[in-house]
């Protein structure tokens, strides 16, 4: 506060409108604060439109044919609807470590001989129950248990992934069901997008409409932001991070749905290391790992940066260890910029 | 204020051939919002208890942290033996021999004594620490300071409060001290060891080391203090003044005494009050208070008058579900409240702006309106689904209404002034429609200008219907602002009243007077921790 306002009269100290030298000019406003996910955002894009760029100027041919974006948007949308719903624990101020091990084991579960006899829709609700139940049991922990949600999802973590390895007994379970198969070929694509790629966008879209648009998303960030703020304005907290984890369980039975679109099988070795990529798109797109802010659109944006280098890598034919390189530099990179922008 | 009340130092030709150890000149401190120091002086001599007096919000927390580095002072200067130093870092600090403990101690529970004693200072080589080494000396500190049965071997965490007290002054003569500020160090103490407490100081103080001791109770200045000084609003109200020989009266004077008189807004006429809205029976917490009963009707600013520690957070933090009572219940309109449920109180109609509003009330990423809204939002949206326009118009509303300034809804509410939060907090309930207001330390932080323009928003809700339960540390707010008082001692209601019956000096005698000793906890524990807030000390 600026020396001259200390001992101000009351009725000065009431009217008087805060001048560029008051304490609150110091940061430009409600402008900056409100638009600085956006300007975050933006630099995102530069960074894809480089990276875009790079493809053009290495492979020409090979960078922009059909081909190659539907394979780039594919691989984008598994792992890009698991960091939607990492995205909101993660901005309610918790962890899920999970994600990467639910999926296997829905996979897994929603694969076997006994599912497969109950056809497509069979499939899809038992991955997405899988999703759902492992999911509350994170959340019942973290919420009930009492258990800090690193430890709660690691354990889930360690228990799904070891379930889905017994179920399968280790073996690739191969899906008939030809429904299945089918929304995988290229028939099924509309207007040249593959329906695994569509099922990414809507969920990306609603996302985006639940955290900026309802309660549920505005109380997720007041949880996440501040607990102890959030629980003596009324809000129940313990209610809110049960429906988080539940919400990360759902994304996961989804994405594994799409897996087994995708590959035509089950699997307990699918999804590995996805809670890591999730994770860490999520952090390049601006999330706060201490909760209270993030976007949607930067975790999406952060996980199509980290898919067109996997691709721009494999086009190049460069070794996946430089790739890994180049992926942990993004990671500093855009935690850096982000810290030199709040402080 | 009359200058018979600021004597020139004392002319001891001691100090004169030594030289005060600490001299503080004109310092100035000011925190977003609120200007904590504003000229302070302080002189310290070796080997005296200097006694550091004033009201909650006086400046004195700051002041010891701009002492122990961890503040640093807009202006002024600090002359350490002669020299002018600037303390940049309580490592600083601390070499220079200027130990600080705490109110809340500072000490890592899960560590021992021994490794609490020489953290950040390890008797090490090359990294290796000498356990036995570092056991041995702590053994040998706490003998000194009367505590030999202490184990050095022993972690914190198990120790008493006591007994931590006696680790983190081990700390502090760990090190090479030459002066040791202490932060109301018998506030957790029981009286016996409080007894050895002073002790110590009165061995410290004989080897010529200087004490800071700060604290409420008049009684223990009046045993160990040499010299006092007072602060008051932030500036030095009188320095050196003699511990044994002042009369009581004058430094109840320099510390209420104020440049600023705080304009309180007139009581309307008590006419027939309604049937009230909060009825509280019989409520009680183990070891924080025993049980109270209070009714509050509408309209009525009902006051919670007494010192930290005396139970006054927890009450209202009780009431509001917030902390699980041991006994009793809280009615509001005559049905019980689930007990230990914020949501159930919030549903009720009641709404607490707690003490500590960065961390217990803001969202301080936010923008002032979607703080507002925060616990009205099922009103604007329909299943599930925000209405962004009539929330933000709501807010907006609100905030007008209480002429939160500026009046941009969509400011980050990190970039107001402490009053303004407090009316984005208050704004919060209203626009709720809650009927049952808990004001904790509702100024604390608000600029000393600021705060009349509050007061009057208090008093205009309470007109309008709202009950008012509010809480302060300062006298004068609770007197000119409350329509009755519970004024409260060590977890008892040592006096109920109306306000205009009361005085400062008559309430401040009730709070510091000893009365009968402390509430008592269950058998043979300590105090137990709850995850529910603690209650600060005085800080700014």
């Amino acid at each position: 506060m600026n020396t001259s306002e200390g001992h101000t009269l009351p009725a000065e100290a009431g009217s008087a409108p805060p001048g560029p030298a008051g304490p609150v000019a110091k940061d430009a406003g409600r402008a900056g604060a409100r638009r600085r996910p956006d300007v975050h955002n933006l630099s995102l894009l530069g960074v894809l439109a480089a990276l875009v760029l790079v493809g053009v100027l290495t492979k020409p041919e090979q960078f922009l044919s059909v081909q190659n974006l539907q394979l780039v948007l594919t691989q984008a949308s598994v792992i890009g609807i698991v960091t939607v719903g990492v995205t909101f624990v993660i901005i309610g101020g918790g962890i899920d470590l999970s994600v990467g091990a639910m999926v296997a084991l829905a996979t897994v579960w929603a694969t076997t001989l006994a599912t497969q006899q109950f056809g497509l829709g069979g499939i899809l609700l038992c991955a997405l129950c899988v999703g759902l139940g492992c999911g509350l049991v994170n959340g019942l922990l973290v919420s009930f248990g009492g258990l800090v949600p690193f430890i709660a999802t690691l354990a889930m973590l360690a228990s799904a992934r070891g379930l889905a390895l017994q179920i399968s007994e280790g073996r690739t379970q191969v899906v008939s069901v030809e429904p299945v198969l089918a929304l995988g070929r290229r028939d099924a694509y509309l207007l040249g997008i593959p329906p695994i790629v569509l099922v990414f966008a809507v969920v990306t879209v609603v996302g985006w409409l639940v955290l900026n648009r309802t309660t549920f998303g505005r109380r997720t960030v007041a949880v996440g932001g501040n607990p102890e703020a959030a629980r003596l304005a009324g809000i129940d907290v313990r209610r809110q991070r049960l429906l988080l984890y539940l919400l990360s369980g759902l994304c996961c039975g989804i994405a594994a749905f799409l897996l087994i679109v995708l590959t035509g099988s089950g699997q307990n070795t699918n999804g590995n290391l996805y809670e890591l990529d999730a994770i860490a798109a999520a952090i390049i797109g601006g999330t706060l790992l201490s909760g209270g802010r993030g976007t949607i659109t930067g975790s999406v944006l952060g996980v199509l940066v980290f898919t067109l280098i996997t691709n721009l890598f494999a086009l190049n034919n460069l070794e996946t260890a430089v790739q890994q390189i180049a992926k942990g530099a993004i990671i500093v990179a855009a935690v850096l910029v982000q810290k030199g922008r709040t402080s | 204020m009359a200058p018979a009340h600021r004597p020139a130092p004392p002319p001891s030709a001691a100090h004169e051939a030594t030289g005060p150890l600490l001299t503080m000149t004109g310092i100035t401190k000011s925190f977003p919002g609120v200007r904590a120091l504003d000229g302070v002086d302080l002189d310290v001599t070796a080997g005296e208890v200097h006694c550091l007096l004033g009201q909650n919000g006086a400046g004195k927390s700051t002041l010891i942290k701009v002492l122990a580095g961890a503040h640093q002072p807009d202006g002024g200067e600090i002359r350490w033996r002669g020299e002018t130093v600037s303390l940049k870092s309580p490592i600083a600090a601390m070499r220079l021999g200027i130990a600080t403990i705490y109110q809340e101690l500072d000490l890592v529970e899960h560590m021992s004594v021994a490794e609490n004693v020489f953290l950040g200072h390890e008797r090490a080589t090359a990294g290796f620490v000498h356990t036995a080494e570092a056991r041995e000396a702590t053994a040998a500190l706490l003998a000194r300071l009367g505590h030999p049965e202490i184990d050095p071997g022993t972690l914190v965490g198990r120790l008493s409060a006591a007994g931590q007290q006696i680790a983190s002054m081990a700390r502090a003569l760990s090190h090479d001290v030459r002066l040791i500020v202490m932060d109301e160090p018998s506030a957790a103490l029981d009286p016996d060891e409080v007894d050895n407490l002073f002790r110590i100081v009165a061995s410290l103080t004989a080897s010529g080391v200087a004490v800071v001791h700060i604290s409420h109770r008049l009684e223990e200045i009046r045993r160990i203090g040499d010299r006092v000084t007072v602060l008051k609003d932030g500036r030095t109200a009188a320095r050196g003044l003699d511990a044994h020989t002042t009369p009581t009266r004058d430094i109840v004077a320099l510390m209420t005494g104020r440049d600023v008189e705080y304009v309180f807004p007139e009581r309307r006429a008590a006419t027939d009050r309604p049937a009230p809205v909060l009825s509280v029976e019989g409520l009680a917490r183990d070891g924080e208070f025993a049980p109270v009963d209070f009714d509050l009707h509408p309209g009525e600013i009902l006051g919670l008058a007494g010192l930290v520690g005396s139970g006054r957070s927890e009450i209202l933090e009780t009431v509001f579900g917030a902390r699980r009572p041991t006994a009793g219940r809280v009615l509001v309109d005559g049905r019980p409240l689930r007990p230990g449920s914020v949501t159930a109180a919030v549903r009720a109609g009641l709404g607490l702006a707690p003490e500590e509003r960065k961390s217990q009330a803001l969202l301080l990423l936010e923008s002032v309106s979607r703080n507002v809204s925060l616990s009205s939002l099922p009103r604007f949206a329909r299943a599930g689904w925000l209405n962004r326009h009539a929330e933000r118009a709501g807010a907006h509303a609100a905030t007008r209404d209480l002429s939160l300034r500026p009046d941009d809804p969509d400011r980050p509410v990190r970039t107001l002034s402490g009053g303004n939060q407090q009316k984005a907090v208050l704004a919060r309930w209203l626009l709720r429609g809650c009927r049952v207001l808990l004001l904790d330390e509702p100024t604390r932080g608000v600029d000393v200008g600021a705060r009349a323009e509050l007061y009057a928003l208090i008093r205009r809700l309470a007109d309008d219907g709202l009950a008012v339960l509010l809480v302060s540390s300062e006298v004068p707010e609770v007197l000119g602002l409350a329509d009755r008082v519970l004024v409260l001692r060590e977890g008892r209601v040592v006096h109920e009243g109306d306000a205009a019956a009361l005085d400062e000096h008559r309430v401040l005698g009730l709070v510091m007077s000893d009365g009968p000793g402390p509430v008592p906890a269950p058998a043979g524990t300590a105090p137990e921790e709850t995850s529910a807030p603690t209650p600060r000390g005085d800080r700014p």
